[in-house]
């Protein structure tokens, strides 16, 4: 066979790569056909029946019955907990994503030092991610309570007074972050693999013109691992706006249904959501405030891209 | 500086030999720095986990003794044989193995041959489809929960493993058609191009060529992929009903309320320690792939 081809008269090989050309385009085609349908069918078709249940009313029993823009109506007017919600949800947003942004970087850079056991660190670093969420929410029910937990251990032993993580609505939110940050192992990994690209004859070039260590972090590491960092950026900030099931662990074994803490300080956006749409069944409320939610995570993002080139550095292309 | 192995480092001990040995100076206080600063990190991310394994092993009432006591003492393995009295143990890793492992299946196969189609093959709308395809990742799953939630009731899949498995044959999911592109575009296309005109097909090409080169990166979607199926909260939640179909990570979350009053923390971390082992195994074994398996050069928004 390989022989055949490679003696084929030139002529013959022309319509040959042709019909190469075409059963490639058809291979593409069928390869790509079951994500294009799961594009079709989890995330088109849903994003489009949810604008339509957004404007309904539903309860899932009855059939959807149009009442036009009322649901936004009622949620941008007449809804303290959907705006309270909002708040608290772009409250946490705002601490933790350049925290966990940092705290990862600071973690990745340590991680990728040519140090003996640097195995067992990154282990230790991505255990927390490994455990389940409800077994993360009983530990920090733990480690933030007031009067033994692990976090105010410390705090009393230094005489400062012990605040009360989990009582107290002030710091429903600073907790949650507090948790987030030991979950950041994920984060870790994906810059671990991006600073692993960095070209090590790039450093070694720098250090040979005399650059020190931070010289070389800031002028070489940093821009090679600036489409990394953008990528966690957008993929934390929509993290960040949709948080659900640390809340939901925390606090439902001390009050059932979806709980959220003293006075409600926890109750993020998508746990209202939870609560309107799968406990109280109003599913075309609900989508409105799914919808809400996804045109600021657009929104957010449209923003994160906008800017994206005055600090995001792609080798060997232009940012799009 | 000499005892230091670099397995990346065929110019390393060339550049470094000429260093001055100032710089060399400074090089070692950075390392001890280091070795500090990840000391330090590395025991306040451990201190959480280090009282869910003890606590596994206490009796209820010295869980949350007051300060925290690291050692349980006595020792009391009988925690670990409660949980399989107060919760049906065997059966929801039954069920949770079962999804986890066709789910595995699925995510690993349609996302390698979508990543094929979308890195080394050429058709007629391919960048676009790419574009929309990555576009999921920002798509909040608020959006699609209730959509979806709708789909399968009307499937009669509701009470069924089949919500928590048939997506997973779709695709794969957004980000692990991202990762296994980002991987395949490093593999030289001459390999490609002969096995082509040689007359072998792209299924072939797939199967033979790009799969063998390609299993770091595949790794890492099985790995990732059974950490999310694994301890998956939320879609089991809102899909599965009745208490015989549950997983483990909601059979874990009914050991919290077995009844009013009484303190099941230790069972939950004994359940818990049983639900990691498997995952930190299988990062353990795969920790090396696993690495090397990320390629995000050439990474575009």
């Amino acid at each position: 066979m390989a022989i055949a081809s490679r003696t084929a008269p030139p002529d013959r090989s022309v319509a040959f790569f042709r019909r190469l050309g075409f059963r490639e385009a058809l291979d593409g085609w069928l390869f790509a056909l079951p994500a294009m349908l799961g594009f079709i069918i989890f995330a088109a078709g849903p994003v489009l029946a949810s604008l339509y249940l957004s404007f309904t009313e539903y309860n899932i029993v009855k059939p959807p019955h149009f009442v036009g823009p009322a649901n936004y109506i009622s949620l941008l007017t007449n809804d303290p907990q959907m705006r309270q919600s909002l708040l608290s949800t772009l409250y946490y947003a705002s601490l933790t994503i350049p925290l966990s942004l940092l705290l990862s970087l600071l973690v990745a850079l340590l991680l990728n030092q040519p140090v003996r056991g640097v195995a067992l660190y990154r282990t230790l670093w991505y255990l927390p991610v490994l455990v389940p969420a409800v077994a993360t929410g009983t530990l920090w029910r733990w480690a933030l309570n007031t009067d033994f937990g692990l976090v105010n251990w410390p705090l009393k032993l230094l005489g400062i007074p012990a605040p009360g993580w989990l009582t107290d609505p002030k710091y429903t939110v600073p907790s949650l972050v507090v948790i987030s940050l030991w979950g950041v192992g994920g984060t870790v990994l994906i810059l671990l693999a991006g600073l692993q690209g960095v070209p090590q004859s790039l450093l070694e070039a720098a250090e040979i013109d005399g650059a020190g260590a931070v010289a070389r972090f800031r002028h070489v590491t940093l821009p090679m691992l600036s489409p990394v960092i953008f990528f966690n950026l957008v993929l934390g900030l929509i993290g960040a706006l949709q948080v659900f099931t640390i809340v939901y662990v925390i606090w439902t074994p001390t009050g059932g249904g979806a709980t959220a803490g003293p006075e409600d300080a926890g109750l993020f956006f998508v746990l209202y959501l939870y609560r309107v749409g799968f406990e109280n069944f109003q599913m075309g409320y609900a989508s409105a405030l799914a919808w809400i939610l996804f045109l600021l995570i657009m929104i957010c993002t449209g923003i994160l891209f906008r800017y994206q080139r005055r600090w995001v550095y792609y080798e060997g292309g232009r940012a799009r | 500086m000499a005892t230091l192995t670099r397995p990346a480092g065929a110019l390393q001990p060339a550049t470094t030999r000429g260093l001055s040995a100032q710089r060399r100076r400074r090089r070692r206080a950075g390392l001890v720095v280091a070795y500090t600063l990840l000391t330090i990190g590395g025991l306040v991310a451990f201190l959480p986990f280090l009282w869910l394994l003890s606590s596994s092993l206490k009796a209820s009432n010295e869980v949350f003794v007051y300060p925290p006591q690291w050692l349980p003492n006595p020792v009391r393995w009988a925690n670990y044989a409660q949980v399989f009295s107060e919760v049906p143990v065997v059966l929801y890793a039954r069920n949770t193995l079962t999804i986890t492992v066709l789910a595995l299946i699925g995510t690993v196969c349609s996302s390698i041959i979508s990543a094929y189609a979308f890195a080394r093959l050429r058709w007629p709308g391919r960048d676009i489809c790419f574009a929309l395809i990555l576009a999921t990742l920002m798509l909040p799953y608020a959006v699609t929960l209730i959509p979806v939630f709708i789909l399968f009731r009307d499937l009669h899949w509701v009470d069924t493993f089949l919500p928590l498995i048939v997506p997973a044959w779709f695709g794969g999911g957004a980000f692990n058609i991202f990762l296994l592109r980002q991987f395949l575009l490093t593999i030289p296309m001459e390999l490609e191009e002969a096995a082509r005109i040689d007359g072998a097909s792209s299924w072939t090409i797939l199967r033979q060529i790009i799969v063998p080169l390609a299993r770091p990166a595949i790794a890492v979607v099985a790995i990732f992929g059974f950490q999310y199926h694994w301890n998956d909260f939320l879609a089991p939640l809102i899909f599965l009903n009745s208490n015989d179909k549950w997983t483990l990570a909601l059979g874990l979350n009914s050991l919290q309320g077995l009844e009013w009053g009484r303190d099941t923390t230790n069972l939950i971390m004994a359940m818990s320690v049983m639900m990691i082992v498997p995952v930190v195994v299988l990062f353990l074994l795969a920790q090396r792939t696993f690495i090397q398996g990320i390629v995000l050069t050439g990474l575009k928004g």
